[in-house]
């Protein structure tokens, strides 16, 4: 028994020492969503291509989709663009624009010269909608379902490596939600 | 020329809304500076609201004088900013399942602490306190005395 209690001291060095190891491989940029599981915010905003058009969360409802928050200033939002456009080309999902506080005219020019991966681009240029999400930076993508419920963010460029390992199969998974929806 | 040129920068350089924002009174301003100090940057993560620069913190400062402006409590403000950011906005975290140990772990360490001080001495009196000499020894020690 007395020789159990000289352990104690090691065994909690032990137990503390697990835990700031693996705090040593957190990632202090990824912060968890306070948005998933909770529906898309209400907006109702201009779209990028045509200040006379209006865009409402309930425009996207039905459909899984993901939103993706750009702007012609963030710099991974260029490196992630390639990617985005090989992905709209296979059609799996369609990816809505936000163009965070961004000028309409220069989003609207890129877009036209690197291509257009976007169904539809919600032009946010006072970033309230991106507060209403708890945007930090760009790019941020949303993963959501189809009843506009936000089911994933992912904070970062979207690669190959994100899209195969984590969205593409959240993507599947809700599409498979929402057939069985349908169905019952 | 290069006067108004260096005093017309150094006026862009300052113009952030948040220095020409017009609280509705002192008391107001202060309460609002306070709560916003209370509140975590989420993109430079290491500032305050108040002493970030990044767009996000001005925006988020906003929101807060705003909305005490507009007379809104403290709590729904903080309710605000936590629906969005997550408690990670909070530099005080709530107590809650995810942050017990955060408040209760340095009491129990210390009533640990307290404990273990607490059987060590007393242990160290019982060793301390001088065991009686029997008559046996006292013969001896007395024998050997005397052989000097």
């Amino acid at each position: 028994m007395k020789k159990l209690v000289l352990f104690i001291p090691l065994i909690l060095f032990v137990v503390l020492g697990v835990f700031l190891y693996q705090g040593l491989y957190l990632n202090p940029k990824e912060l968890d969503s306070a948005l998933e599981g909770r529906p898309v915010p209400e907006f109702n905003l201009e779209t990028l291509d045509d200040a006379g058009v209006k865009i409402t969360n309930h425009d996207l409802k039905g459909q899984v989709y993901i939103m993706n928050v750009w702007a012609t200033w963030c710099p991974s939002c260029k490196y992630e663009h390639p990617y985005l456009l090989k992905l709209a080309r296979q059609n799996i999902v369609p990816i809505y624009g936000i163009n965070y506080r961004d000028q309409r005219e220069l989003a609207v020019e890129e877009l036209k010269h690197q291509g257009d991966p976007y169904t539809q681009n919600i032009y946010d240029p006072d970033g309230r909608l991106g507060l209403d999400l708890g945007v930090y930076g760009a790019p941020e993508s949303f993963i959501v379902d189809h009843n506009g419920i936000i089911r994933f963010r992912y904070a970062g460029p979207i690669d190959m490596k994100v899209w195969q390992e984590t969205i593409f199969p959240m993507i599947q998974q809700l599409k498979q939600e929402a057939a069985a929806g349908k169905a019952s | 020329m290069s006067i108004a040129l260096v005093f017309g920068v150094s006026l862009m350089a300052n113009a952030t809304p948040v220095d020409t924002y017009q609280f509705k009174n002192d008391a107001n301003q202060k309460h609002a500076m306070d709560l916003a100090r209370t509140l975590r940057c989420p993109q430079c993560q290491n500032q305050d609201i108040v002493d970030s620069n990044s767009p996000v913190a001005r925006d988020l400062r906003m929101e807060v004088y705003q909305m005490v402006d507009a007379g809104k409590s403290d709590e729904e403000i903080i309710q605000f900013m936590t629906s969005r950011y997550g408690d990670f906005v909070l530099y005080k975290p709530r107590l809650d399942s995810k942050t017990y140990i955060l408040w209760i772990g340095p009491i129990i360490l210390l009533l640990l602490g307290g404990l273990v001080a607490f059987i060590f001495i007393r242990k160290q009196r019982g060793a301390v306190a001088v065991e009686e000499i029997s008559d046996e020894d006292q013969q001896k020690l007395a024998e050997l005395l005397k052989n000097r």
